[in-house]
């Protein structure tokens, strides 16, 4: 019998034999990605479990990234860089980009496909949930606590169920007004939060082969909204482009047989997509941007490893320029290539820069900022009742920090309409006027 | 491993989010030094919106204020429990809190993973959905080798899974136990 995609790249890393979902395997790990949250946790129990001067299984396999509290005057924060710091000294590790030097590269996600350590075929664990993010590489990459990526320092392997995979198709061609972020939360308000919860989420359709690589990470970044264990997508020459600016490495291809098992297999119209939101407070809580049109905000927040790409803020800058924002707006671009970027990109001759600035926002340094509420004094960060439309991923209580706070999750295009109006605005009312 | 745990039971309802289960801002605490991890009990479930705190009445903290154990062993969760982020403080800081086992109807993945491979508790799947069965600070007793759960104040039983591939990992104490014990890395660290 075929395999999917998924099952194939397990296989591939465990010693070659077919294998089928609930198969248990020990797979070869080919990267670990860690952060400043998760990191001092994972070397702790590297160095309990494997002793105090253990070496990393290979350090040419590790890559650290510190991301989510890097801005903030937090002690407790600040020493957890230092522990990075330290690590990456004892262990003499290629990939640390430390903050404060000019190898800061910003959100952890992103920068792994900017700096080259997405490449097909292969398996990348990382201790963050979103590490499925990578899946848009056509690799198996998911997301581990502590004690796992401890594992994987030390032996290089570990332990996965092989999930059954879920095929979305998108036939058709996406309308000009439509976003990855529209797709991803049409899918997860079809299937619930935790929809997909063991599975993997296989992407699929002329639609979805016609997005860029920023546009598919947006789309598997949110396969742990569903529940997800992974997203994948088939990598083609779009991929191959993407991947070869970036890295020397080889890469294997692999794409799902014909006659390969599915779960279940979903077929949408490309075409008859709507913009779609998140109300409060769940990201499955899905209605048409329509459906709210009208209702009160406080604030917008453009950012993220979702919603903090170069095309988020091409699609955000083509509503505002030449407005001015009604409610408080909040830039932060994922990493130091992105904010780079803002300063290259123009419409109409301005940089995307200057008219996020003349449209009255706010520009926050890169990194994970209040996507994830964060220490108090964290850029962008709710403190109160506020009610933000947010292009980040989580919108459960309390995420963006403020319990009392209400996050909607939408489309850069539907944040930015709304930034300008102060109330729940369809993009299309800005982009074909 | 206990296989039997007796004790206060306190009741969430259905996606309770590692964001609930333990906010970010709180993520800054060191998990090895045993003095600076209390702070993890101390804001144990501190995420979760009054009215869901303690079902079904709401409004009864996880861990009274100032203190960093609760007084409640089990949790009794809906669906979806411990979905969202990877952080393993979530099941940590549960554990720092005292509790030792979960019964929730269905988890999220990574949650329930780290659960067992960091040996915290032991995460348990109810059949029916038991928030409406039992009340905070019900007195509850798990029998783990028999799968059953049973409600003392109301003298009523609840048929739990069977832990099926996770056992021997849970037995084991943690994912390095269990694989010492299978050889898969050697036995001293």
């Amino acid at each position: 019998m075929g395999m999917t995609l998924t099952e194939k790249i397990l296989s591939a890393h465990s010693g070659g034999k077919a294998v089928k979902p609930g198969d248990n395997l020990w797979v070869d790990v080919d990267v670990l990605m860690t952060h400043d949250v998760c990191g001092p946790g994972t070397i702790g129990i590297f160095k309990k479990q494997f002793g105090e001067n253990a070496k990393v299984w290979d350090k040419e396999k590790l890559v650290i990234i510190p991301d989510h509290f890097i801005f903030t005057e937090d002690k407790h924060a600040n020493r957890n860089i230092d522990i990075l710091r330290a690590f990456a000294k004892e262990q003499d590790l290629p990939y640390y980009y430390d903050v404060g030097t000019e190898n800061y590269k910003g959100v952890c996600h992103l920068a792994l496909a900017q700096e080259g350590h997405n490449r097909p075929g292969e398996i990348l664990f990382g201790t963050d949930s979103h590490t499925c993010t990578s899946g848009a590489f056509g690799m198996f990459s998911t997301g581990i606590g502590n004690t796992d990526a401890a594992f994987i320092l030390g032996t290089g392997k570990l332990w996965v169920k092989v999930p059954e995979t879920m095929r979305f198709e998108f036939n058709g061609t996406f309308p000009p007004h439509i976003m990855a972020k529209d797709v991803i939360l049409q899918v997860i308000g079809d299937i619930g939060c935790d929809g997909a919860t063991y599975r993997a989420m296989e992407w699929a359709g002329d639609a979805i082969m016609q997005l860029s690589m920023e546009e598919r990470m947006t789309l598997c970044n949110m396969a742990i909204e569903a529940g997800g264990k992974n997203a994948v997508i088939q990598a083609d020459e779009t991929t191959e482009r993407y991947v070869k600016e970036r890295t020397d490495k080889p890469f294997t291809i692999y794409e799902s047989d014909p006659d390969a098992k599915y779960r279940l297999k979903k077929i949408y119209n490309a075409d008859e997509m709507e913009p779609v939101l998140a109300k409060p407070h769940s990201p499955d809580n899905r209605a048409t941007v329509s459906e709210c049109k009208g209702e009160k905000l406080d604030r917008a927040y453009v950012g993220s490893c979702t919603g903090g790409k170069i095309t988020d803020f091409i699609a955000a800058a083509k509503i505002l320029k030449g407005k001015k924002v009604e409610i408080d707006t909040f830039i932060v671009p994922a990493t130091r290539e992105v904010e780079q970027d803002l300063s290259r990109e123009r419409i109409d001759g301005e940089t995307l820069m200057d008219i996020f600035i003349n449209a009255g926002a706010q520009i926050g340094e890169p990194s994970c900022a209040a996507c994830l509420g964060g220490p108090k004094d964290t850029f962008g960060r709710t403190s109160d009742h506020q009610r933000v439309i947010s292009t980040t991923n989580r919108n459960f209580p309390g995420r963006m920090g403020s319990k009392t706070s209400e996050v909607y999750l939408a489309s850069p295009y539907t944040a930015a309409a709304s930034a300008v109006t102060g109330c729940i605005t369809d993009p299309r009312d800005f982009l074909y006027n | 491993m206990q296989t039997v745990i007796e004790g206060l039971a306190y009741v969430l309802g259905d996606n309770i989010d590692t964001d609930q289960i333990i906010p970010a801002e709180h993520l800054v605490y060191s998990l090895t030094d045993p003095e600076e991890k209390k702070n993890y009990g101390r804001y144990a479930l501190s995420g979760v919106p009054a009215a869901n705190a303690g079902l079904p009445e709401g409004g009864k903290p996880f861990v009274d204020e100032g203190q960093c154990a609760s007084n409640y062993k089990i949790i009794i969760g809906g669906k979806n429990f411990g979905c969202g982020s990877s952080r393993e403080h979530a099941p940590a800081c549960l554990e720092i809190a005292g509790i030792q086992a979960v019964v929730a109807e269905s988890y999220a993945r990574i949650f329930y993973r780290n659960s067992v491979d960091g040996g915290f508790f032991t995460p348990l799947e109810s059949q029916t959905l038991l928030t409406d069965e039992i009340k905070t600070g019900d007195s509850v007793k798990l029998d783990i080798e028999r799968s059953l759960l049973t409600n003392l104040s109301t003298n009523k039983s609840y048929p739990l899974n069977p832990l099926g591939d996770v056992l021997e990992i849970i037995q084991a104490g943690n994912i390095f136990e269990y694989a010492r014990k299978n050889g898969l890395i050697p036995q001293s660290g």
